[in-house]
Order: structure tokens, then C-alpha cells, then sequence
């Protein structure tokens, strides 16, 4: 009989992916909107229904600290934050990946501060954007329990063994309950292997980790982990359809949606995608020829993937849900840009910026976008769009 | 740019994690940061230990009950002076390294 979906609060869901892929140590640190999923993990390990070690640590430092210990000693980890405390976490979320650490971590994205904030948006995870982590972009609530599995399946693949970031829109989604299946905790067990890890703490075989690199060695240890994180992309795609072929949910880097015909792709990332073909569906009842282009896969960039999703639009409307202060673009238009600059059929580029701190992002706005990116020259504004700013 | 005949590792021969064998700090030879070195009056040492105690990188050895002095290790000895700073009888003396 196939599995029935329940009505499950997305926090609650990402929750219990970790209960079905057995963890052992949880590490964290209680911070909105990520709250509910250590709550509810806390609540499985007291209950005894999830067999592991939960560590309430004293600040996200401490847990992401925790998290890449407890990796070296080969427990299958996880960790959830948000905004501020993925900030306080910062310094240890760089040091996971050359350590080959595979710690699978939740953000459940946030703004940052100032002014105090606690709604969504992108500025979170793109604070550490080049930190070597695996990042994955989740739209809706059975995608955000889907990836949670993936990511520990990817992660703990021993030519990979790098931290994955599952990244879920604080409230919009994270809060919001939708049907979801939840898989049979022995399918998860035949899709997700016992981990064995790349590289241990073992008393048998001592090793030192974290070391020290001097001005011979920093460069070659970076472009290793660089390497790593790039030949990621073919695991992470074998990964997504193997879980398509036992679980009949099939998951791309790159997702579109009626881009057959379309001159103008809208491309995002995250649970705004949700309105965005709404909007979609009704714009092309007008005749507008508009599509999207979603990308889940944020690290390592799918440039192929991308590149092959887009073809044909002769113009792409990137919307951002992150301000980068005083560069030209958002953050996923600094990229697209950079990477079809060199592309034969090069199409015309805008940016958009949405979605600050909580503000809401309507079906309004996609038109609003669709319409901007096709007035002649639009593309050759010197800077982003901010879309209802109020000045 | 760096020759390739420089290169310590490569990237392909690099272990992953970027681990070591324990114990490896031994070969990192750190007394060539070094600028001036402690140099002792055994005359004036006391044998009290308190370069031992405070040398912040442990580099000074117990030479025992009779030579009664502690000798640095030059090979790790980083030349901060701290030795000589809190040595209560003023018997360590910095002296520059010849370039």
C-alpha cells in the first residue's frame, strides 16, 4: 500500500527525517525559527525513540564544535540554527570541510541583524557561502524531509565526506504544516548505509586533525577541499536518483518549471518558487512566455545543470533574497552573471531583490519582475532592484 | 610563484581531512622564527625553574640535581624572551641571532 501523507509542521518533519536516518548526536543550541527541530529531537531522544546523544550546548560555537568532534569519531550528526546563531557558529563552519567532517546541519534561514529581525530571508546561509559546505535549498515541507535524508546519504559518501547544509525558509515554510509521507524507517536504512567514516578519531590509529598550514601547504589543502566539493555534484545526482528510484519522489540540482518556449526565466531559490508558478501558471494564460529555473543545489554551483535549464531564455530575471552591501547584485545574480559571461547564446541578465526580513513575496511581484526584465535595456542597469522599497 | 621542486605536497598527495601522524609537531622546527636567543650565566642561575615554568612553548629541560640548570631546546625555542623577562636573577641574557 502506498504511504499516506500526514499533516506535519515542516520543523517537525525535518525532525523526524533525523529520527528515521538513526543519528547519533544531536548538538544545538535553541534559536527562532529553527527552534522546533531541536525541541522536537530533544523530545524523541527523551522519549527513546531516537537512540542517540543530544548535547544542549552552551552557544552554537559550542555546538558546531560538538558536531565536528563527534563526526571525527564517526557518529552520524546533526544540527539545526538560524541567522544570528549560524553567525556565532561561523568560525567552526569553515573549519567542517577540510576536516572532511560530515556534519548534516538544518538552517532555517533568517536575516541577519541589524535591525533585529527573526523573519526570512537568504542573508543567513549566504554569510557562509564560501565556507566548503554542501548547500541544498528546500520548496516545500516533503522536499525538506526528503533532503534531510539525502543529506546524510550524500555527506557521509566516503568520496565525498563534507558538511551538507539543508537550507528551509524560516516560517513560510519551516512552521507551516503540508502533507507529507514520512518513508519507513528500513526503507531509509537500505537507502542510507551504516557510516563509515573517511577519516576517524581512533585510539587504535591515532591521527591529529586541525592542523596548522604553513604558506607551503594552505593553498594546495584549499584547492583539495575545492576539488572535493565540486566532484560532490555527480554524488549528490546519483544520490537524488537513487532516492527517486525507492522513494518515487525525483529531485534535480536545477528544477524548471514551463520553461519549454520561454523567453524570460525566472530563476530562485527556496520556497518562494511555491508563488512564483502560481504566478507563472497565470502569466501564461495571458500568453506570457515566462518559466523558472529553481536551483537546489547552491554548493557546488550545477553550472551544466544551469547552464542547460536556461536554454533558450533570452533573459534571465535572478531574484535574490540577500543584499550584498555595496556590490552591484544579489548574491545568485553575481554568480549567474559571472558564469554565462562567457556563454555563446549570453542572455540578458536583471536582478531583483525580495523578500527582506519577512516581507512578504506575492504573485504581484513575479509579474512585476517578468514585465521589468523585459524593458529594453534593462539589463544594462547598474544595479539591483529592490523590489517595494519604499523611498 | 613557487617552484614545483619547492612544493612540500601536492594536492593530489595530500591526506584527506588534512590529518598527520601524532606527534608530528616534533619535525615542525619552529627555533628558525627565532631573532635573539637565550643565552644563561650559570653563574648567577639559582636553579629555581622559573624559565622552565613560564617558557610559553616548554622548550627548557631539566638537566637534574647535579648540573642543576634547565637547557633550551634551540630547535623549538622561539626567541620571545619571557625566559629571560621573569628569570628573578637576571642571569638570561637575549642575545641577537647572527643573519
Amino acid at each position: 500500500m502506498p504511504a499516506k501523507p500526514i499533516g506535519l509542521e515542516v520543523s517537525l518533519a525535518v525532525a523526524e527525517a533525523v529520527r528515521l536516518c538513526d543519528a547519533d548526536v544531536v548538538a544545538a543550541y535553541p534559536i527562532t525559527p529553527q527552534t522546533h527541530i531541536v525541541e522536537h529531537l530533544s523530545e524523541l531522544v527523551a522519549d527513546g525513540k531516537l537512540d542517540a546523544a543530544y548535547i544542549p550546548v552552551e552557544s552554537e560555537q559550542s555546538a558546531m564544535s560538538s558536531c565536528i568532534g563527534s563526526a571525527a569519531a564517526g557518529a552520524r550528526t546533526f544540527t539545526a540554527t538560524s541567522s544570528q546563531g549560524l553567525a556565532l557558529m561561523n568560525e567552526m563552519v569553515y573549519i567542517a570541510p577540510t576536516l572532511r567532517t560530515p556534519v548534516v546541519m538544518a538552517i532555517v534561514n533568517r536575516a541577519l541583524s541589524a535591525p533585529i529581525n527573526i523573519w526570512n530571508d537568504h542573508s543567513d546561509i549566504m554569510s557562509v557561502r564560501d565556507a566548503g559546505w554542501i548547500a541544498l535549498f528546500a520548496e516545500n515541507g516533503q522536499e525538506a524531509l526528503d533532503l534531510t535524508i539525502l543529506a546524510f546519504r550524500i555527506a557521509e559518501d566516503r568520496r565525498v565526506s563534507l558538511p551538507v547544509s539543508i537550507n528551509i525558509d524560516g516560517f513560510t515554510l519551516s512552521h507551516f504544516i503540508e502533507p507529507v509521507i514520512l518513508p519507513e524507517i528500513e526503507e531509509v536504512a537500505a537507502f542510507l548505509p551504516p557510516f563509515d567514516p573517511l577519516v576517524k578519531l581512533d585510539i587504535a590509529k591515532p591521527i591529529s586533525m586541525g592542523l596548522l598550514a604553513m604558506p607551503e601547504s594552505y593553498t594546495e589543502a584549499r584547492k583539495a577541499t575545492d576539488d572535493v566539493l565540486l566532484g560532490s555534484k555527480a554524488v549528490v545526482k546519483e544520490a537524488f536518483a537513487d532516492f527517486g528510484k525507492r522513494f518515487g519522489r525525483e529531485y534535480r540540482t536545477v528544477e524548471t518549471y514551463r520553461t519549454e518556449g520561454a523567453e524570460t526565466v525566472l530563476v530562485m531559490m527556496g520556497s518562494i518558487a511555491e508563488t512564483a508558478m502560481t504566478a507563472v501558471d497565470e502569466m501564461r494564460a495571458q500568453g506570457e512566455k515566462v518559466g523558472i529555473a529553481r536551483i537546489r543545489l547552491w554548493r557546488p554551483f550545477p553550472v551544466e545543470e544551469f547552464k542547460a535549464a536556461v536554454a533558450g531564455a533570452r533573459r534571465l530575471a535572478v531574484i535574490d533574497r540577500h543584499l550584498v552591501m555595496g556590490a552591484p547584485d544579489g548574491p545568485v545574480a553575481l554568480e549567474i552573471k559571472s558564469l554565462m559571461y562567457a556563454d555563446e547564446r549570453r542572455p540578458e541578465i536583471t536582478n531583483y531583490i525580495v523578500g527582506l526580513g519577512g516581507r512578504d513575496v506575492t504573485r504581484e511581484d513575479f509579474k512585476y519582475i517578468t514585465k521589468k526584465a523585459q524593458e529594453p535595456g534593462a539589463h544594462v542597469r547598474p544595479r539591483y532592484d529592490l523590489v517595494g522599497v519604499w523611498e | 610563484m613557487p617552484r614545483e621542486t619547492d612544493a612540500i605536497m601536492k594536492v593530489k598527495d595530500l591526506p584527506p581531512g588534512f590529518t598527520a601522524e601524532p606527534g608530528s609537531t616534533l619535525e615542525f622546527k619552529t627555533g628558525d622564527w627565532r631573532s635573539a636567543r637565550p643565552v644563561l650565566d650559570r653563574e648567577k642561575c639559582i636553579y629555581c625553574g622559573f624559565c622552565y615554568i613560564y617558557c610559553p612553548d616548554g622548550v627548557y629541560q631539566d638537566m637534574g640535581k647535579d648540573e642543576k640548570w634547565f637547557k633550551p631546546d634551540l630547535d623549538y625555542c622561539k626567541g620571545c624572551g619571557v625566559c629571560a623577562q621573569e628569570c628573578p636573577k637576571k642571569c638570561i641574557e637575549m642575545v641577537l641571532e647572527e643573519v
